[in-house]
């Protein structure tokens, strides 16, 4: 096996990185370990749980599934992005529904339910269930996670 | 009226509350927060004890260099011992501030009072504010020798219900021990037998060494650990490591669980026995439910940090009981208590004796060989699935027995288990890895929980109901290579669906209505309430057997004969498989402190049961688990949530009850029943996939 250590330059949050990292190395350990970014949770590594999606040029991607050298000058969002903005629509329907309990798996869903609601504003509750079947969630907070993220569509659609 | 248990050991305001040099109170709660929001509502009964915003409330919970010892945060007591102890400590501190207050006014205590932080007189505010008092606290007072607490009319006026204080963290912040990052600190990945009956045979520990970013290997015994300047390199390490060792079970044939536990000849234990149980005359009814080892799934896999230095211990773990946690460790490693400090940290949810505890022991165990530095074990979805202990498989048999004047008046319950309690303590330890180090520190048998804490495997073995006899009998199965533990409800959820089952096998014998012929049974008010708040809300088509493939089920139970009141109405739509449609619920948890709280627990239940009784059971092969990832092991999804509607029937005047395990059983109960009213037949071996219900029909026609 080759280790090739590279330069890979690209943005989180709005904020440029150039990290000299193996290549393979998956997103997820860059986000975490190296760029002190650990908002993005590890719940598997292995593309099975969705608690590391972040949006990579608007794409909801599980991070532990792209090899960093992959990601080169592409924008990377995670839920990092959001602690400063507690206007954004998604992050107050989450609290004013008491969208959580654990909160684990609670970024993720957050990053994957932003792509989606870029994408469609007027997506139909039972497609927003189905785009997270990949996001799973063991406290039971789903209904009140359905809930916020269609209050958020709502609020997006009616201020457009 | 009697003080809480915590009091005893710890009576002192001192022990609660102390002073920060900035002139700060800060407050300690042994107990912690394992995602469930107890946190927030001790903060509420703190603050509106106080006569203060629960956002001036500052808590520590749960080390063991400040805290009380309050023992394992489980069973759904939180806020019924560990709140009420800290009203209790709050009531005390306010007593102490308006006695401090009237002095300096020179008034009367009982002529103030406090708002908002501030002291008050006669409806205006003094110049003193609450702060003002502090430096003279006396914290040596006894708690019980100042309690004045208020009544209940005069509670919950201010902030009847908050937001939970730790949410906005969770979702955007990084609060979870695996996010907790120390300068120079390393990694350790654990690389764990299959089971503890298995042995380490062989490993190529120098070409183990060589992996990429691996600093140090620590072997002892059958444990191996992997130490790594990354998480990813650690991580990398142990995958190589598992798929290049080769390693041995001690067993020659596999254990075949279920046979045991279903025909096993080992002795039963009577529990409860009425003296006329055997003498009643009528029709017998029965049943038998099976669930198989479930496991809690967390998302976060379990973790720890681990320092040592100077012979002292500093520990990070999300145990959910540091200081038992402590005793253990202290134990094995043959040190003082005091040599060890452990602090709680969350972690993705915990529903009960999850890994949490041996990930400690894993970093403990690894961060030895580095003196002086911070060590991170992040277990991985492998190590969830083949090292945590699991919930208990089970099967109970129930029987009813029907008089001649169509009232149940005999019930005879028999429960067979694995253990629902393998925690660790001073005595035993319950470590994973300690049963196979060099010198291994081999398990003996943890007895039971007792009835009077609640009860482990026959935790709700006796029906919530008025019934003239009654017996409970138990076995507890310990000869299996499986390791089983606690896991939220403990019999409660097995139990309940036996008997719940059981009730609406006979009411549909005798075409009466489910609801109306569990109301024959029951005398008690609250109970009766929740069974015609069900009865108001269900609709029309409610328990007519259709034809359409859907049916309406209900589940009942107060949680362990002593805790909250929980009744589940469930429809199902059954089509290539069992979808849940719509959930009701009705529940009394007594006095509610933080209502979206437990409105949240109740939900969360009942989406967690939906998913073990529909889908869930640990895949094993006679010697040990062996689901790898989320695919061998699948949990609901969302596009397979149901509607889901609860309502909360707040009892200010009541003892306050937990709500995080009391929907469980009768969840699972109510879908059992509901597959009966919607097809007919009565599934009682979980979890009912599609292959359960095909091979029930065979054997019925």
């Amino acid at each position: 096996m080759t280790f090739e250590n590279d330069h890979v330059s690209f943005k989180v949050n709005g904020k440029q990185y150039n990290v000299n990292e193996d290549k393979n190395t998956p997103l997820l350990f860059v986000l975490r370990e190296y760029l002190g970014l650990s908002a993005t949770r590890f719940g598997c590594g292995e593309g099975t749980c969705g608690a590391c999606t972040v949006i990579i040029n608007d794409e909801a991607i599980l991070s532990c599934d792209v090899p960093v050298g992959e990601i080169e000058g592409k924008s990377v969002e995670t839920a990092e992005g959001l602690q400063r903005e507690p206007n954004d629509p998604l992050f107050r329907a989450f609290i004013k529904n008491q969208a959580g309990q654990c909160g684990y798996c609670l970024s993720g869903i957050l990053m994957a339910s932003k792509a989606l609601l870029r994408k469609d504003p007027f997506v139909s509750r039972a497609k927003i269930a189905k785009a997270l079947d990949g996001n799973l969630c063991r406290c039971g907070a789903h209904k009140r996670i359905l809930d916020a993220i269609e209050e958020a569509a709502k609020s997006v659609v009616d201020n457009a | 009226m009697i003080p809480p248990s915590p009091l005893t050991n710890f009576p002192l305001l001192g022990h609660w509350v102390k002073l920060s040099e900035k002139n700060n109170l800060i407050f300690f709660s042994g107990r912690v927060e394992l995602g469930q929001g107890n946190t927030t509502a001790l903060v509420m009964m703190i603050a509106d004890e106080l006569d203060v915003l629960p956002s001036s409330i500052h808590l520590e919970t749960a080390r063991t260099d400040l805290t009380p010892n309050e023992g394992i945060t489980a069973g759904s007591m939180s806020i019924t011992i560990g709140g009420v102890a800290l009203r209790w400590v709050a009531s005390a501190l306010k007593y102490q501030i308006l006695e401090i207050a009237s002095k300096q006014l020179k008034t009367q205590p009982s002529n103030l009072y406090v708002q908002s932080g501030c002291i008050y007189q006669k409806g205006k505010k003094t110049e003193l504010y609450l702060s003002d008092t502090f430096y003279k606290i006396d914290f040596n007072r006894k708690i019980i020798d100042d309690v004045h607490l208020k009544s209940f009319e005069e509670r919950q006026k201010s902030f009847p219900n908050i937001n939970r204080i730790d949410l906005k963290s969770r979702l955007v912040d990084a609060p979870f021990i695996q996010d907790i990052a120390f300068d120079g600190m390393l990694y350790g990945a654990p690389v764990h037998p299959p089971s503890t009956y298995h042995q380490l045979v062989k490993i190529d520990l120098a070409s183990l060494k060589d992996r990429p970013g691996v600093v140090k290997i620590v072997k002892n015994g059958s444990f191996l650990g992997i130490i790594a300047n990354s998480f990813y390199h650690a991580r990398n390490a142990a995958i190589w490591a598992r798929s290049n060792g080769i390693w041995k079970s001690t067993l020659t044939d596999p254990v075949d669980h279920f046979q045991k536990l279903k025909c096993s000849n080992n002795v039963l234990d009577t529990i409860i026995e009425s003296k006329d149980i055997r003498k009643n005359s009528g029709k017998w009814f029965e049943t038998s439910v099976s669930r198989p080892f479930i496991y809690h799934g967390s998302i976060g896999p379990a973790a720890a940090i681990a320092k040592f230095e100077d012979e002292e211990i500093l520990i990070y773990s999300h145990s959910q009981g540091v200081f038992q946690l402590r005793q253990a460790i202290a134990n094995v490693l043959q040190k003082k208590e005091d040599q060890i400090c452990i602090i709680h940290r969350p972690n993705s949810g915990c529903y009960g004796h999850n890994g949490a505890d041996d990930a400690a022991f894993d970093a403990v165990l690894m961060a030895k060989s580095v003196p002086g530095k911070f060590l991170k074990v992040i277990w991985s979805r492998f190590d969830e699935f083949h090292t945590s202990p699991m919930g208990a498989a089970m099967v109970t048999k129930s029987r009813a027995l029907l008089s001649s004047d169509k009232r149940v008046i005999a019930f005879d319950v028999e429960v067979n288990s694995t253990p629902h309690t393998n925690r660790p303590s001073s005595k035993i330890p319950n470590l994973r890895a300690a049963s196979y180090l060099s010198k291994p520190i081999v398990s003996v048998r943890t007895p039971d929980v007792p009835l009077e804490r609640g009860g482990g495997a026959d935790r709700n073995a006796s029906p919530s109901y008025d019934i003239d006899s009654l017996r409970v009998r138990k076995r507890i199965e310990y000869d299996t290579p499986y390791r089983t533990s606690a896991l939220r409800s403990l019999g409660a959820y097995c139990n309940v669906i036996a008997n719940e089952t059981l009730f609406d096998k006979i009411a549909k014998e005798l075409n009466v209505d489910p609801i109306k012929f569990r109301l024959e049974h029951v005398s008690d008010p609250r109970s009766k309430e929740i069974l015609e708040r069900l009865a108001d809300e269900r609709l029309s088509d409610t328990y007519n057997t259709s034809d359409d493939g859907t049916g309406w089920g209900l589940g009942f139970a107060r949680y362990k004969g002593s805790g909250g009141y929980c009744g589940v109405m469930i429809k199902v739509n059954i089509d290539e498989t069992v979808q849940v449609t719509d959930a009701i619920s009705v529940c009394d948890v007594g006095e509610a402190i933080s209502k979206d709280g437990i409105k949240n627990q109740i939900e969360g239940g009942i989406i967690q049961s939906i998913s073990w009784t529909l889908k869930e059971s640990v895949p094993v092969d006679g010697f040990s688990a062996t689901a790898e990832t989320w695919t061998d092991y699948p949990i609901l999804k969302f596009s397979e949530i149901p509607n889901l509607r609860t309502i909360l029937i707040n009892r200010p005047a009541e003892k306050p009850l937990g709500a995080g395990e009391i929907s469980q059983g009768p969840t699972g109960a109510a879908i059992v029943n509901a597959i009966n009213n919607a097809i007919g037949i009565q599934v009682t071996e979980l979890p009912i996939t599609r292959d359960a219900i095909i091979a029930k029909l065979h054997s019925v026609t």
